[in-house]
């Protein structure tokens, strides 16, 4: 074949994007970055399609939204009928144990789905090898890892909303008094506590693992949140030592936004803390196989 | 005639550790070909694979599939090759149609999942849980997500393992279907019979050595050194008649029965020979070696003495 003359045959590749200019070195690793996170290669439809099996998955393994949603506004209907709950007092710097224990369930919330709902799949997802077929795909397996959060994110907000809602409707609580502050506090705790479950995700090795580390991170939070003996009640060391864990400050910024001041920089700065270092440990540790 | 290679694996060397999985491995699979890795467990055949998909990085050597480099173009890498990996589930409560819904939507121009899932012969079973899946519908299930995205290149690893033998044929069926496509199929395997029914070359792997490379009727060839006839002559006949043939090797006779074992159309040349003779040659048995023995032959083991994994 007389092979100088012909035209170099057209790569079989010429759909996907591959004739690009060559990037300076200055660009390519963003380049990469960009190519890796959001790749031309796969539509981003697919993204919206892993989000709906997701949630699906989340339906049908309903034990996170059962104890998500459904426990803690079981306990709101508990605390309800215990008439000194609605009783200031002086103890509890003049609220009442119901204003005390609302922000209290809304961080058992925001804890039980990020510490036990969010690592649980993606740790199975890895054990039985679902991200390593996924990585022979267009798509990235942080896409999935995406999706969960989005997934986990919205059952949170659904589940705070019920909780708020019953409590401002059948209870006659105000939580209203500062919606920004409220909302602010709301998502520096979910951030907060999503990038420990993220980390909980990167270390355990099964989900059995996931499932025994999410429940030894829960319990001493909830402590600390002061689920079984209010923060106001706790001794100055306790209480200290609750000011800088994760539920301690979740609780602190969301209490006060919900008595009409803006919670101080302490607890907000320790939740994004938080949200931060688990972030980076997470992205640091994180194995797709 | 072979153009261009698909897959052209040079030199390639990977360890964990102290230990060697692949070393100085080099084989190059054409377009439109059907290319078996065969060997015995922890020969290094999935490690390759692996490498070829870009799932492991190798310690030295180069890849290249349809020009890509596995490390560094990945996602143009994925878009045009499709795997089947072992040991690889998917979430025990979706249905398989929404987990083909899934991966379909992951490629911008992907199979017609209706004529996919025929073939494979899971159209029954669209709406059953993946955990309700029986391990063979499991196993067509993942070739389905490897065909999806209609592949240049099908990267198939122990793909009929766990089927059984009617669900093994049907899906050599597919394969075959899918290699008249055009597409080319790089199939890690250790049945003999797969290999030697769908593969148009085979490269034996050993203890991360390529052993051999050849045609299954080549490899099977070469390993015993030819074959033999064996047959019942009606009258006697004196050895010098065969043994002066180019053909023929050794004449044996074993009462009334000739063992003449020689290469080439042995077969054709022994009858006509006899003929002119006026010896008609009876009962004709001939005796090719198979893959099997082939495998025994080069790395003096048997493929199936480490059991078929789970």
């Amino acid at each position: 074949m007389n092979t100088h003359t012909l035209p170099r045959p057209k790569a079989p590749l010429s759909k996907a994007p591959l004739s690009k200019a060559p990037l300076s070195k200055a660009r390519l690793s963003k380049a990469r970055l960009t190519k890796t996170l959001l790749p031309e290669t796969a539509p981003r439809a697919a993204f919206g399609q892993i989000v709906r099996n997701e949630a699906r998955l989340a339906w049908r393994l309903p034990a996170g939204l059962i104890f998500g949603a459904g426990l803690p506004v079981l306990l709101l209907i508990i605390f309800n009928e215990i008439p000194s709950f609605h009783q200031a007092q002086a103890s509890l710097g003049g609220l009442t144990a119901f204003d005390v224990y609302v922000p209290i369930l809304i961080a058992f919330v925001i804890a039980i789905i990020a510490l036990i709902s969010l690592p649980g799949p993606l740790v199975t997802y890895r054990d039985q090898g679902i991200l390593r077929r996924l990585s022979t795909t267009p798509v990235p397996p942080t896409w999935v890892l995406a999706a969960q959060v989005v997934v986990q994110f919205c059952i949170t907000i659904t589940s705070l909303l019920i909780l708020i809602v019953v409590s401002i409707t059948a209870f006659g609580f105000d939580a209203s008094k500062n919606p920004g502050a409220l909302v602010l506090a709301i998502v520096l705790s979910i951030a907060a506590l999503f990038a420990i479950g993220l980390c909980i995700a990167a270390a355990a090795r099964s989900g059995t693992a996931a499932r025994a580390i999410g429940a030894a991170a829960f319990y001493p939070m909830l402590f600390f949140s002061g689920m079984w003996f209010p923060r106001e009640l706790m001794p100055g060391v306790l209480q200290d030592v609750s000011n800088i864990t994760p539920l301690g400050a979740a609780v602190e910024a969301i209490q006060d936004s919900m008595q009409g001041q803006f919670p101080p920089a302490e607890p907000l700065l320790v939740l994004a803390g938080y949200a931060l270092v688990f972030a980076l440990i997470a992205k640091r540790f994180f194995r797709w196989e | 005639m072979r153009t261009q290679a698909a897959v052209e694996i040079s030199h390639l060397s990977k360890a964990y550790g102290n230990v060697v999985a692949v070393d100085d491995v080099s084989l190059s699979v054409a377009e439109g070909e059907i290319f078996g890795i065969l060997g015995p467990n922890g020969a290094g055949k999935t490690t390759t694979v692996e490498c070829v998909l870009g799932l492991r990085s190798p310690d030295a050597g180069s890849i290249s599939v349809l020009g890509l480099d596995p490390g560094r173009d990945a996602g143009e890498l994925h878009l045009v090759v499709g795997a089947q990996l072992q040991e690889s589930a998917l979430p025990a409560k979706l249905r398989v149609g929404e987990i083909l819904a899934e991966y379909r939507s992951f490629y911008r121009e992907p199979a017609d999942v209706g004529e996919l899932i025929d073939g494979l012969g899971l159209a029954g079973k669209v709406k059953d849980y993946y955990r309700s899946l029986s391990g063979g519908q499991r196993q067509r299930l993942s070739i389905a997500l490897a065909l999806i995205g209609r592949p240049k290149v099908a990267v198939l690893d122990e793909m009929t393992s766990g089927l059984d033998p009617q669900a093994r044929r049907d899906t050599w069926d597919l394969i075959e279907s899918v290699r008249d496509r055009g597409v080319t199929i790089l199939l890690v395997t250790h049945f003999m019979e797969e290999a030697e029914r769908l593969c148009d070359r085979v490269a034996l792997i050993d203890a991360g050595h390529v052993v051999a490379l050849d045609s299954p009727a080549g490899l099977a060839a070469r390993a015993s050194g030819g074959k033999s006839v064996r047959f019942a002559p009606s009258a006697p006949f004196d050895d010098r008649l065969l043994t002066e043939l180019p053909e023929v090797g050794t004449v044996i006779r074993n009462g009334s029965h000739v063992v003449v074992t020689g290469t080439g159309e042995l077969v054709n040349v022994v009858i006509l020979a006899l003929a002119t003779a006026g010896v008609t040659a009876r009962d004709v048995q001939l005796d090719t070696s198979s893959l099997e023995d082939a495998f025994v032959k080069l790395t003096g083991r048997h493929l199936h003495e480490e059991g078929i994994p789970a």
